[in-house]
């Protein structure tokens, strides 16, 4: 079974376009701005994850920081963290390099881990194009995540408080209450993931 | 005295369209829906950017130059996805700086999902992103990725 997986993240990964909504989320062991390496499956205790494809230099994910840790204050105690991942390759985007993320966190108190994608392998698997890039994940069964959602946390980047459709909550909470989730795509602008040359 | 002040305020205006640029237009999508179904002889090419996208800015001079070098079949447009209230702070004067003088329009909505795939269901709403049509034909290239030099001109030849 996991060679399979294995195989078919490598057939996702060769035809660029992504894992899609409904698919197997892939694990990954990244290191987070403390230094310790972050796995999904190295926390028993969640039932999802909010997986944000963000960093520190693109104006919406800036735009975006408070509303990332309001979602994390509001659903890592009911089994759904967030958990960042910085896509950007480090010489293309200066801003984003393993110090800039440490600063960055300890700065606005980042209360989720906040992972570099060195390789770029993860982001592309999953098919993350633009920063932030949202992928709500529930927990099967063990440790098999299924992508419930992709898309954009709401539908106002300029202003929190003007959004009136809030895509990553209403996913989340669906799942809690144990409902499929509505809204499983949308689309946002956004900066572009920028790749190693 | 009337007339030789009438002659110092024409003159002020003809300098005045002269020195600056055109000024940038904040519009809603109905105005970028009319630019993309409008009927007219010419290639119509819109470019979607942001003063904050490095790789945006890079590529704006192949516009400009295309402007300025085919304006009779092609008819560019700079379409700004910076914030409203950026407008006087950031676009005005870096449109100003840079010389620029393609048409730049400000396209003043947030709700990105309500029209991303209007203009095309391929694009992921990362920038710079770049729609070529021609009106005539019917004919659509959408390109999600920044531009090498030359290869606009390739591509509004291929389309012609």
């Amino acid at each position: 079974m996991i060679y399979i997986n294995a195989f078919l993240v490598t057939i996702a990964m060769l035809l660029g376009d992504g894992l899609k909504v409904g698919d197997q989320a892939m694990d990954f062991n990244l290191k987070n701005v403390d230094g310790q390496m972050v796995s999904l499956s190295g926390n028993q205790d969640v039932n999802g994850y909010i997986l944000v494809f963000t960093c520190n230099t693109c104006p919406y994910s800036v735009a975006y920081e408070d509303r990332i840790i309001e979602l994390h204050e509001k659903y890592a105690a009911r089994g759904y963290p967030v958990v960042a991942v910085q896509p950007n390759n480090t010489q293309r985007s200066p801003g984003d390099s393993f110090e800039q993320m440490q600063k960055r966190a300890q700065e606005k108190g980042f209360p989720f881990p906040y992972l570099m994608d060195e390789t770029q392998e993860i982001t592309k698997t999953y098919g993350a194009t633009n920063t932030p890039h949202v992928y709500v994940l529930n927990r099967e069964s063990g440790d098999k995540f299924v992508i419930k959602y992709i898309g954009a946390i709401d539908n106002n980047s300029r202003d929190a408080a003007a959004a009136d459709q809030h895509y990553v909550e209403d996913a989340v909470d669906s799942l809690i209450k144990g409902n499929s989730v509505k809204t499983t795509k949308t689309k946002a602008i956004g900066c572009t993931i920028k790749w190693a040359s | 005295m009337k007339s030789f002040s009438v002659i110092f305020l024409v003159c002020l205006i003809s300098m005045g369209f002269e020195v600056f640029p055109p000024s940038v237009k904040v519009v809603k999508f109905d105005a970028l829906e009319e630019l993309m179904n409008r009927d007219s002889e010419k290639i119509e090419v819109i470019n979607f950017w942001a003063t904050w996208c490095k790789p945006c800015i890079k590529e704006l001079p192949f516009f400009q130059e295309l402007h300025r070098s085919k304006s009779k079949e092609v008819n560019v447009t700079l379409i700004s996805l910076d914030f409203a209230d950026a407008l006087d702070k950031r676009v005005v004067p870096f449109v100003e700086k840079r010389g620029i003088t393609t048409e730049v329009l400000l396209l003043d909505e947030v709700d990105y999902n309500s029209w991303i795939d209007k203009v095309d269901p391929s694009w992921s709403g990362a920038i710079p992103a770049t729609l070529i049509i021609n009106h005539k034909t019917g004919q659509r290239r959408f390109l999600e990725r920044e531009l090498k030099e030359g290869e606009l001109e390739q591509i509004i030849n291929e389309l012609i």
